[in-house]
């Protein structure tokens, strides 16, 4: 955590355009899913809200746009960027928690099998390998058809298929930090294994994870708003900005474009942000690289 | 007296880092006539690659030429373009680099990466290219040479390899052979056989040869003349053993200070004290004074030029060393 | 090589052995099929004469006996909804699924190989930068949102190209292709470009990384010092090194491209496997989803064996074990 605090760091963040622009991003997005329902006027899930006397508005700067919704409204009168705002809340927090399920269940999984190794380091890696040889979006999809809708189900979908990363990753790094020497005389010293993990190897093979995470919270929302999109991803109740493009397939035949090309553009430069600070961590943080 | 094969004149290569301008070659120059070896010695960082690299007109950018003249057979090759230069590389001068285990491409075969220099440089057809590889890894004890045709680098050892990659610079019958640190990368036992057979090579094609080294005692073996480099300046040059007998620069007494010698078993070896010190904050005066047990206060205030001391021994130095080792 | 590829032919045989008991397992927790097969107004009795059929009465372990020596004995069931054999039904839609993933690979390889290898010699120009950013916003783009716009663009806009069905097809060898058809090109063209993009903005980026590393090596100097020119440099000596990892990445990526074939499938209403697969999963059609999974399963078996086998074309130090 020192080193990631370090001025050159810093330094060299401050002199990375695409990584400034990056964290900007999301730190807009961020702001807009925190505080985002505060600044629209309207709840698009409250009914009592919507007049569908204004379905199907054009954006504001289009002819027959109102000042009201900026982005155009739905069929139900829904307001988009209301509808993105509120959406953007439910893809981030999912990204977000199956990002931290993933790492944490990964890591454990990972410690244990470089830790000792032998028959469970085996069949851990092996399980790893098998599922690293198929696509996590066909895996994830599998899973949903399987376990039905629901927001719980695309966490553990997602953490099925996200786990690995980690383990293969933390697995790598207990290996070469258990061969060093202070790791031994921990052993001699008589630390339990737990102790030793937790207190010395564990922050030792934390820093390659923060760019896998980083990463992995770009691929997952993408994930999830294909699995949404597909209609086996989050209830029509909690729609995320996946369901939302979903929705404005039907119409998009008789030109009404907006209810599907805003929600898609705001998962674009979300992720987009995500990746672009990711590049520029893992440029950082890699020093084999550079 | 004939112009030698290759002159270098004030030669001036200069890197653009974030840190500021590294002159890493300053002013040098020296000469290499037809037939001869020239050895180019200092410690790592000193230049002495860059200085083979300018030569091929193969430094890249943030590096480049800043200055001087590079004469090969009258003519300033350092002004060439890129198309021509490439008939300069690999036919009139070819390079040997430092470590075998890299400079081969690991996925092409001996015979190809070998008949990739005739194919560019000469017209021969395929059946004589072929037999002209063969012939070339006899020549650098290869036996078996036509199955060693098709091997590919990694089974090669070593030793093997840096011969691999002398025939390739032999092959196109180059007149001058850059040879960068040719036998570092290799165990002892191998470095002499590798130097004997590039010495031999060179006598028998007539080829001139740079051989670049930090290390005095290869030289002292191989090389009629030296050009002793320190923080991209030349600070000595000379025949072979005026140089080794008595130096007149303190640093290249110091370099020759830290070879074993067999003739005097007791002598402890010295180290020259310090390390080189950063090119980009020198300032004015000789760059050594603060490593030179002989420093006075005017090596502070003024940088020495190179300056004929006695016999074929220029230095760069204002108090050159009189004593005989 | 025999050995090693009797070993590797056994390693296939275990994966898909485990896969075939995951996707058992999965397809028993979801639900009673019984109630796919037999009309709603079915009796108690009805219903429990189904299940025997279907062998749904017996334990876990034997029904999972029963499915694997009918797979194995090339029965793989038959769906609930076409009442066709489950494995015709894919079979019939697989050369399309196939022909407009290798249109894509295709796309996607040719433009990002030259691309990623300029990028990759030059990694300070302006323009390696442009390719750079670009490529980063091709894998930030959700894949089925860049096929929405295109069509809004392509057909509703602009009706230049269709929207949906795949174009005219031509027999060939017993495979119905559209690629040999004007009227084929016309239909695959948008969904195809659609697929690349995430492949293309992938290949360029490992083939990026690869060329930098590659172009620093001293085999590269040393090529040059031979007079070689920049184009030849770059391809024969750069590139080839630089392949083995995009091959990895190639075996890869065509599996991504099965997977997310499903979904751009479903959005140009394309008569493939993947738009099959998602009607079965909406229909509850087990059997279609099973021999789905088994299917690509054993594809992607293939595929990680061939690259296996391109790698020691590509890689003389590595032999085969």
């Amino acid at each position: 955590m020192q080193r990631l605090l370090s001025s050159e760091f810093v330094h060299n963040y401050r002199h990375n355009i695409p990584a400034v622009l990056g964290s900007l991003l999301v730190l807009a997005f961020a702001f807009l899913a925190i505080f985002g329902p505060l600044l629209v006027w309207q709840d698009p899930y409250d009914v009592s809200q919507l007049e569908l006397m204004d379905s199907f508005k054009p954006p504001v700067w289009l002819e027959g746009g109102h000042p009201r919704y900026l982005l155009g409204t739905d069929g139900q009168g829904r307001d988009v960027l209301a509808s993105i705002i509120y959406g953007a809340r439910i893809s981030a927090f999912i990204g977000i928690a199956a990002m931290a399920c993933s790492c944490v269940i990964g890591t454990i999984l990972g410690l244990i099998s470089g830790y000792y190794g032998g028959m469970l380091d085996a069949v851990i890696m092996r399980v790893a390998d098998i599922q690293l040889s198929f696509p996590s979006m066909l895996i994830a999809l599998f899973l949903m058809s399987a376990f039905g809708n629901g927001i719980g189900m695309i966490l553990i979908a997602l953490t099925a298929v996200g786990w690995v990363v980690y383990a293969r990753t933390v697995r790598g790094s207990t290996l070469s930090e258990i061969q060093k020497e202070y790791i031994q005389a921990a052993r001699v010293a008589g630390l339990s294994d737990t102790e030793i993990i937790r207190r010395h190897v564990l922050p030792n093979v934390l820093t390659p994870l923060i760019v896998v995470s980083t990463i992995q919270v770009g691929s997952f929302i993408l994930i999830e708003a294909s699995l949404s999109f597909l209609g086996v991803g989050v209830p029509i109740t909690e729609p995320s900005l996946g369901l939302l493009v979903k929705e404005g397939f039907d119409v998009l035949f008789s030109g009404i474009w907006w209810t599907s090309a805003f929600p898609g553009l705001f998962i674009m430069f979300l992720v987009f942000g995500i990746n672009l600070f990711g590049d520029f961590l893992r440029d950082e943080l890699n020093p084999r690289l550079r | 007296m004939a112009e030698p094969l290759l002159d270098l004149r004030e030669l001036q290569t200069h890197f653009q880092t974030f840190g500021g301008l590294v002159k890493a070659v300053d002013g040098v120059s020296f000469n290499v006539k037809a037939g001869e070896i020239v050895g180019l010695v200092g410690e790592s960082g000193g230049g002495k690659s860059v200085i083979g690299f300018s030569i091929l007109g193969l430094v890249d950018p943030p590096g480049r030429i800043a200055g001087g003249e590079i004469r090969f057979d009258g003519r300033d090759i350092s002004k060439l373009g890129e198309r021509e230069m490439r008939n300069v590389r690999g036919r009139d001068i070819a390079m040997v680099f430092q470590d075998p285990m890299t400079s081969l491409n690991p996925v092409y075969t001996i015979g190809r990466q070998m008949d990739e220099v005739l194919r560019l440089h000469t017209n021969l057809d395929e059946a004589a290219r072929r037999i002209r590889c063969i012939r070339m890894l006899e020549d650098v004890g290869i036996s078996g040479a036509e199955s060693r045709l098709d091997a590919y680098p990694h089974q090669f050892s070593g030793g093997m390899r840096q011969r691999v990659v002398i025939a390739i610079a032999l092959l196109a019958g180059s007149r001058l052979i850059i040879a960068d640190e040719p036998t570092t990368a290799l165990d002892v036992t191998v470095q002499s056989q590798i130097l004997k057979l590039m010495r031999r090579q060179v006598q028998e094609t007539g080829a001139a040869m740079i051989l670049i080294t930090h290390d005095l005692a290869v030289v002292s073996e191989m090389a009629d003349r030296v050009v002793v480099l320190y923080c991209g300046k030349v600070v000595e040059r000379g025949l072979t053993e005026e140089v080794i007998r008595s130096p007149a620069h303190p640093y290249t007494r110091g370099l020759l200070d830290s070879i074993p010698r067999i003739t005097d078993r007791q002598r402890r070896l010295r180290q020259i004290p310090g390390t080189v010190p950063d090119i980009r904050t020198l300032g004015a005066g000789c760059s050594f004074r603060g490593r030179c047990a002989h420093a006075q206060p005017l090596c502070a205030e003024r940088s020495p030029e190179l300056a004929p001391v006695r016999g074929s021994l220029d230095a760069a130095c204002h108090f050159p060393l009189q004593e005989t080792l | 090589m025999l050995g090693y590829t009797i070993k590797r032919l056994l390693q296939m045989v275990l994966v898909l052995f485990v896969v075939s008991i995951i996707v058992f397992l999965m397809m028993s927790f979801t639900g009673d099929p019984v109630f796919m097969v037999i009309p709603i107004d079915s009796t108690q009795a009805e219903i429990e004469q189904a299940r025997r059929l279907l062998g749904l009465d017996q334990s876990l372990f034997s029904q999972y006996w029963i499915f694997l020596s009918n797979l194995l004995q090339g029965d793989f069931g038959r769906s609930y909804v076409f009442r066709q054999p489950a494995m015709d039904l894919i079979l019939e839609r697989l050369p399309a699924t196939i022909e407009m993933v290798l249109v894509a690979m295709a796309f996607a390889t040719v433009i990002a190989i030259p691309l990623g290898v300029y990028a990759g010699a030059n990694p300070n120009r302006t323009a390696s930068r442009g390719i750079m950013a670009g490529s980063l916003f091709g894998i930030s783009l959700p894949g089925f949102w860049v096929g929405m716009m295109l069509i809004y663009f392509f057909s509703v806009r602009h009706p230049l190209l269709p929207s949906s069905g795949r174009g005219e097809t031509i027999e060939i060898l017993g495979l119905r292709l559209s690629i040999f058809t004007a009227d084929g090109w016309s239909h695959i063209l948008l969904p195809a470009v659609t697929l690349a993009l995430a492949t293309l903005a992938i290949i360029l980026r490992i083939t990026r990384a690869g060329m930098m590393e590659v172009m620093r090596q001293d085999y590269i100097r040393f090529a040059r010092a031979k007079g070689a020119s920049r184009t030849h440099i770059l391809f024969a000596h750069g590139l080839k090194n630089a392949l083995i990892p995009v091959v990895t990445i190639f075996g890869l990526q065509l599996g991504d491209l099965i997977a997310f074939a499903t979904i751009t499938e479903t959005i140009f209403a394309w008569p493939g496997t993947g738009k099959l697969l998602i009607d079965s999963i909406y229909r509850g059609d087990r059997p279609v989803i099973v021999v789905y999974l088994m299917l690509t399963a054993f594809i992607f078996v293939v595929i990680n064996f061939l690259v296996d086998i391109v790698y020691t074309v590509i890689d003389p130090r590595i032999t085969v074990k």
